[in-house]
């Protein structure tokens, strides 16, 4: 019996690659996104790539009120009925744009965490019901601890990766999984421009992907991605806090 | 998003700063037209040497985004898909279904857009003639941010523009490309050894015609008796019976491979004179005459397992000489050539001769009825440009041509004398480029702009 996958935030830089991984182990996909054309796009290129199935439904993380019925609709595609959820988007303005713009800093908590608690509610109440399931929330390495240069964007990740947390504790006698994903730097639209692609810290979509997947599989509970970012954040959480708050970091 | 990046071809010849862009749409490519009033040139994989994808100081719109398959007739085997997949995709995909690719180059790493537009060719060219014999038709997003689709039949001088012109008649949106059904992922090789330049043209004369593939590896550094002696490889697709019996069941995978890397450039005294020469003794040394089973990977595609191997040649990095001759002229060419070479002893390590089939798909395509030969050198600075300097003027005097796909350093004179049907290809490009917004550095260099 196939897998089918749904992927919230399907075109993001992650999401494209995991999808690609997915579907080439055999899973059906559902897309679920704001950008029709692209998914669209993306679509045919699995099923003429992978042969498998591949549904697209309109998803919009802002849009709660609408979460229940895109949900319905996710479950309702040629795809099938889905087994595992990716949430896979994420929103990451300026830091000193969001202390200067408070709509900035609002949609910044609004995307990475309330539509995130919104949507997985509904994912985790119907796995829970059919006692089986795997969600995997990407959260970030700027959840671990909050600094300076992009304490925004770390809150509302820092947010993501407890409650994740607490619906991997809660899930766990429903006998759903939970995984949380950790991803430090990939190379993608997020991030062009802020990091050099070729520094060795910078992990390609394609090897993100390639963690994720394996950790599903695996049903790891975190993990980073690349792996030795534990070892950068163990290091950068180690530091007490009166050294820590003099840092320019 | 706009970056500003410094690139090279894959010579690491004389990097530059452009504006890089990463627009993973037609829609987003034609908005981006549609607000910019600079040049701009579309860049695959930069698998060419020189500066074909490169645009100094303006933009350069990367394609590898757009890499999606848009369908595959299972019947026929004809594939449409986005110009920024990339060949190792293709195979990927489709070689277990027992499709694969009509023709290929020495790297899988190159993007279909690309292989167009410097209509590339493989081991199978004297037979199946270039990579733009197997394109349907192509859709082109012109400057004007029109789409056109082009072929034989509609807007055919376009078509026959864009094959081999190097990007400079507009971004290729998407291809429709003819596969071709095989049994196995194995290549049956006979290997022969040749004496000299004499013995090889020999060789390819009374055998090339019974093989499919055909390529020899040259020994550019040995002067005198042995100048021009080769490692023949001419191989035909294997059948099932043909494979190794590990492999049998299951004809269409491959044995894994050990992927090595390059991690960083080496010294520029690594490759000298001595160290190529003790190479290539080796390299001729080790393979005598035999006949090898070969998979696909390592047969058409030998260096792409060594990722980066361009860093050997340093941070001065290296150009790469591609000439072609027509087959009148070729033995006595290629001798003046090799006598240049090695007597200037420019280290060129494993030259690569291949025999070539008639017929030019674009109007600047490359290659024509007769022989090719690619050679790398070393950027030396002055001594460099010296010696293409002479070695192109020995082109032009046999009715021979560059590579542009390869080419770093010719003028515009020189190419203009390689290729008489420049102003035909200008004539066309100027019309459907009115503005001269498709520009590269190379097209810069050659005089295919104007205001070089």
């Amino acid at each position: 019996m196939n897998e089918t996958t749904v992927i919230l935030g399907a075109t993001s830089g992650i999401a494209r690659a995991l999808a690609r991984e997915l579907a080439a182990q055999g899973d059906n996909i559902v897309l679920a996104g704001r950008d029709m054309e692209s998914m669209q796009t993306m679509a045919t290129d699995l099923t003429v790539r992978y042969q498998v199935k591949v549904g697209i439904v309109p998803f919009q993380a802002l849009d709660f009120e609408n979460h229940p019925e895109s949900w319905k609709q996710m479950g309702h595609t040629a795809a099938g009925e889905p087994t595992k959820v990716v949430l896979c988007y994420g929103f990451m303005a300026d830091q000193q744009e969001c202390e200067t713009n408070p709509e900035k800093a609002r949609r910044t908590l609004d995307i990475n965490l309330t539509s995130a608690v919104s949507i997985l509610e509904l994912v985790a109440g119907d796995f829970a019901q059919r006692q089986s399931g795997t969600i995997t929330v990407v959260s970030s390495v700027a959840g671990d601890r909050g600094r300076a240069t992009n304490y925004i964007y770390g809150a509302s990740k820092a947010g993501l990766t407890a409650y994740t947390s607490g619906l991997r504790n809660r899930l766990y006698k429903e006998g759903v999984h939970v995984l949380t994903v950790k991803p430090g730097f990939v190379d993608t639209s997020m991030t062009k421009g802020l990091v050099d692609p070729d520094s060795p810290l910078v992990a390609t979509p394609e090897q993100a992907a390639r963690d994720i997947s394996k950790a599903m599989d695996a049903k790891r509970n975190t993990i980073y991605t690349r792996w030795f970012w534990w070892i950068i954040m163990m290091i950068i959480c180690c530091i007490p806090e009166p050294v820590f708050k003099r840092l320019k970091i | 998003m706009t970056v500003k990046e410094t690139l090279s071809g894959w010579g690491n010849f004389e990097p530059r700063q452009c504006c890089a862009h990463y627009l993973s749409s037609p829609t987003a490519l034609q908005d981006w037209i549609g607000r910019s009033q600079d040049t701009y040139i579309a860049r695959g994989f930069g698998r060419s040497y020189g500066d074909p994808s490169l645009n100094s100081g303006s933009n350069v719109l990367h394609q590898s985004p757009r890499n999606h398959f848009m369908a595959f007739d299972e019947s026929t085997g004809l594939l449409t898909c986005e110009a920024g997949v990339s060949l190792g995709e293709i195979i990927a995909a489709f070689l277990p279904r027992g499709w694969f690719l009509p023709t290929t180059p020495g790297t899988k790493f190159v993007s279909v857009g690309g292989a167009i537009a410097a209509d590339v060719h493989g081991k199978n060219h004297h037979v199946d003639g270039s990579w733009g014999a197997f394109v349907h038709l192509l859709d082109l997003l012109l400057s004007t941010n029109e789409v056109l689709t082009c072929s034989r039949t509609q807007n055919e001088s376009l078509f026959r523009a864009t094959l081999g012109g190097m990007g400079l008649t507009g971004i290729i949106l998407q291809a429709t490309i003819q596969l071709k059904k095989v049994q196995s992922a194995w290549v049956k090789v006979d290997y022969k050894r040749t004496r000299d330049l004499n013995d090889t043209f020999a060789a390819f004369a009374q055998h090339a015609h019974n093989y499919r593939h055909t390529v020899a590896w040259m020994d550019c550094v040995s002067k005198g008796a042995g100048m021009g002696r080769c490692v023949c490889m001419f191989g035909n697709d294997a059948d099932i019976a043909e494979i190794p019996s590990a492999f049998r069941s299951a004809p269409l995978a491959l044995p894994s491979k050990l992927e090595k890397m390059v991690p960083l450039d080496f010294p520029s005294w690594i490759l000298n004179p001595l160290s190529v020469k003790a190479f290539n003794r080796l390299y001729y040394g080790v393979h005598g005459d035999s006949t090898k089973i070969v998979d696909y990977n390592s047969f058409f595609y030998p260096l792409d397992s060594v990722h980066h191997w361009n860093r050997i040649y340093g941070k001065r990095g290296f150009i790469q000489y591609q000439a072609f001759l027509p087959p009148e002229t070729a033995e006595k060419g290629y001798e003046k050539i090799l006598e240049r070479i090695t007597q200037a002893g420019c280290a060129s390590f494993l030259a690569v001769f291949k025999s070539c089939g008639p017929g030019r798909e674009g109007i600047l395509s490359f290659l024509d009825e007769g022989y090719t030969l690619a050679l790398d050198l070393p950027n030396i600075g002055h001594p460099l440009h010296r010696l293409t300097r002479e070695l192109d003027a020995i082109l032009i005097d046999n009715g021979g041509r560059l590579y542009l796909a390869k080419d770093a350093l010719t003028t515009r004179e020189n190419f203009a004398a390689m290729y008489p049907r420049k102003a035909e290809f200008m004539a066309v490009k100027n019309a459907f480029d009115p503005n001269g917004k498709l520009v590269s550095d190379q097209a810069r260099r050659l005089g295919l702009v104007e205001g070089a």
